[in-house]
């Protein structure tokens, strides 16, 4: 038995209510569901443990920035069932914040798959974006007290990093 | 800018500042030291630092710490047309470029929906040199990883038989490890002639190699002491920690993207999945991950010798065919997101796309790179473990810098 994108949504819908589902796109190619973000990590909790799909395994964790026309980031969860070979994307977006003092806070998943852990903290270096009930949220790729987060649209690096020009 | 006027003054607090230690000194138990592994470190395959808590040689707890690679990758792919980040996707994995492209043109070819139109000579060269690429790599792994735990001959061996890899992909492509080969719509160029005999000499000079390396290493008495029991990687753990590839095979699941996702011309051919059962050991050992990696070899060379025939028979050479003739002269898929994914020698190779549908080069490229996901298990497997097995552990990760820190 597969099921296909509609009937993982109703049973979203059925568990949490209408409200956790802000949009859903059925016209692309891998159809995607734009959650809230409070209810991200329930959701995931349970589309892992639920018995119709065991969505086991996080094969991608991807951050992406619409730029500050738009004003919003977006986290992307591409969610894989081994036992059923299934598929399912998860969504959800959240406003930019200054990329200073205030960045935007999505709850962690990475109680739920541990492999979220990693992907969490490059989500965080390059857009940053706090996970909150990450267990060690810090920059992975990149110095701890690099300036910026680099992936986002308007980001200008710094001229300096300990004393070395940083363009060239 | 001359190289006289960088100037650079050294302080150390820099150092603290830019990757403070995780283990406090000031905290440490009574015989607890903190040991610092890299980056530069021979047996951590590359630039890995890794900063273990240590209570005499028992090893209490280990950090990863990475980053002395990163080349700003998904940066540079949001500038560049998609035909031109190909020798980026090269540099990611360097020991497996090959699969990589693959999985990379598969991925672009699917957004512009022209996947059902390449030739099927082309499908065929391309698994033909992926496949090749994955012994490669394979070999590397199998022969470093010999190398860390003091066998010095598999990898004398393994170079030498790896060294014909290389010079057949330079005859094909110029380069001997970042191809560059593989292109949007079909190839660089077609096999050159007599490329398919070579192959096939190069492939029943390789077999009984291949049976020579499983004595001397996997069925080798040292080699097992060494390594059975060691690392135990349950599947449970490996599934939730996202491992894919090889590792994940050998804690018993038989997990391989060629079959699940049937794509390319892999459902054309005939060949197995080899899983780890625990032979010598607890399934999912250091034993089992080496030994799947030589299984797989096996079986590579059984999908290159059906690929061989298909390209000398029923998809051979001719006169009208261009490898080229799909190649699209402008790339510029519609809007939309898409995820591809392969089966690299490492494990899951993923590629995120973002499109517009008005520009020619992606909105957003996110890699999924499987080194990164399964170095992310080492610090859950490797709790109280001798020093020298956390280098075993490692090793048997077969991991690669490059495409870690991206």
């Amino acid at each position: 038995m597969s099921y296909t994108f509609q009937e993982i949504q109703e049973a979203i819908q059925a568990q949490f209510g209408n409200e956790v589902v802000v949009s859903e796109n059925i016209a692309l190619q891998q159809p995607q569901l734009t959650l809230t973000k409070e209810s991200v990590k329930d959701v995931c909790l349970f589309l892992r443990d639920d018995a119709r799909f065991f969505f086991d395994q996080l094969s991608c964790l991807t951050a992406l920035d619409n730029g500050p026309a738009k004003n919003t980031l977006e986290v992307i969860y591409h969610l894989y069932s081994i036992p059923f070979n299934l598929s399912f994307i998860v969504k959800v977006e959240t406003e930019r914040g200054d990329g200073k003092e205030q960045l935007p806070e999505i709850p962690s998943v990475a109680g739920v798959w541990r492999t979220a852990d990693w992907h969490e903290r490059e989500a965080f270096d390059m857009y940053g974006i706090k996970f909150s009930g990450h267990p060690d949220l810090r920059r992975i790729l990149l110095p701890a007290d690099w300036e910026g987060y680099p992936l986002r649209k308007d980001y200008t690096e710094q001229e300096y990093y300990h004393g070395i020009k940083v363009a060239y | 800018m001359s190289a006289q006027s960088l100037s650079y003054s050294y302080n150390p607090l820099d150092l603290e500042a830019s990757e403070p230690l995780i283990f406090n000194t000031a905290n440490l138990k009574r015989g607890e030291i903190i040991i610092n592994m890299g980056p530069q470190h021979p047996s951590t395959h590359g630039v890995l630092r890794l900063e273990i808590l240590t209570d005499g040689e028992i090893v209490k707890d280990v950090v990863p710490h990475m980053g002395y690679l990163h080349r700003c990758y998904e940066k540079h792919a949001e500038k560049l047309p998609y035909n031109q980040v190909i020798p980026f996707v090269d540099r990611m994995d360097y020991l497996a470029a090959m699969n990589s492209e693959h999985a990379y043109a598969m991925g672009v070819e699917r957004m512009l929906g022209i996947d059902k139109d390449i030739p099927a000579r082309v499908e065929y060269i391309r698994v033909l040199v992926a496949e090749l690429n994955r012994i490669s790599s394979h070999f590397v792994a199998i022969g470093t990883y010999g190398l860390d735990i003091g066998a010095f001959t598999p990898f004398l061996w393994v170079m030498r038989d790896r060294e014909h890899i290389n010079r057949l992909l330079e005859w094909l492509s110029g380069a001997r490890m970042l191809y560059n080969y593989i292109w949007i719509g079909g190839l660089f160029y077609d096999l050159p002639v007599g490329y398919e005999d070579r192959c096939k000499e190069f492939i029943d000079y390789l077999k009984p190699k291949l049976v020579e390396l499983q004595k001397v290493i996997v069925d080798n008495k040292i080699f097992i002491e060494r390594t059975a029991n060691i690392g135990v990687l349950p599947l449970d753990l490996a599934i939730n920690y996202g491992v894919t590839g090889p590792m994940l095979r050998a804690s018993g699941l038989k997990f391989d993207l060629r079959k699940v996702d049937a794509y390319s011309v892999y459902p054309e051919l005939d060949f197995d999945i080899p899983v780890g059962t625990g032979e010598m050991g607890t399934t999912g050992d250091c034993w089992d991950r080496t030994q799947v990696r030589v299984k797989e070899c096996f079986e590579s060379v059984r999908i290159i010798e059906q690929c061989l025939e298909k390209l000398m028979g029923e998809h051979k050479r001719t006169r009208e065919f261009d490898p080229q003739a799909l190649v699209p002269k402008k790339i510029r898929p519609k809007a939309m997101d898409f995820y591809v994914r392969a089966e690299n020698p490492k494990g899951e190779l993923g590629f995120f796309f973002r499109t517009t549908g008005n520009t020619d080069v992606p909105f957003r490229c996110k890699v999924r790179a499987p080194s990164f996901v399964n170095l992310s298990v080492l610090q859950a497997v490797s709790k109280n473990v001798m020093i020298a097995d956390l280098v075993a552990i490692l090793g048997s990760f077969d991991i690669v810098m490059g495409e870690i820190d991206r």
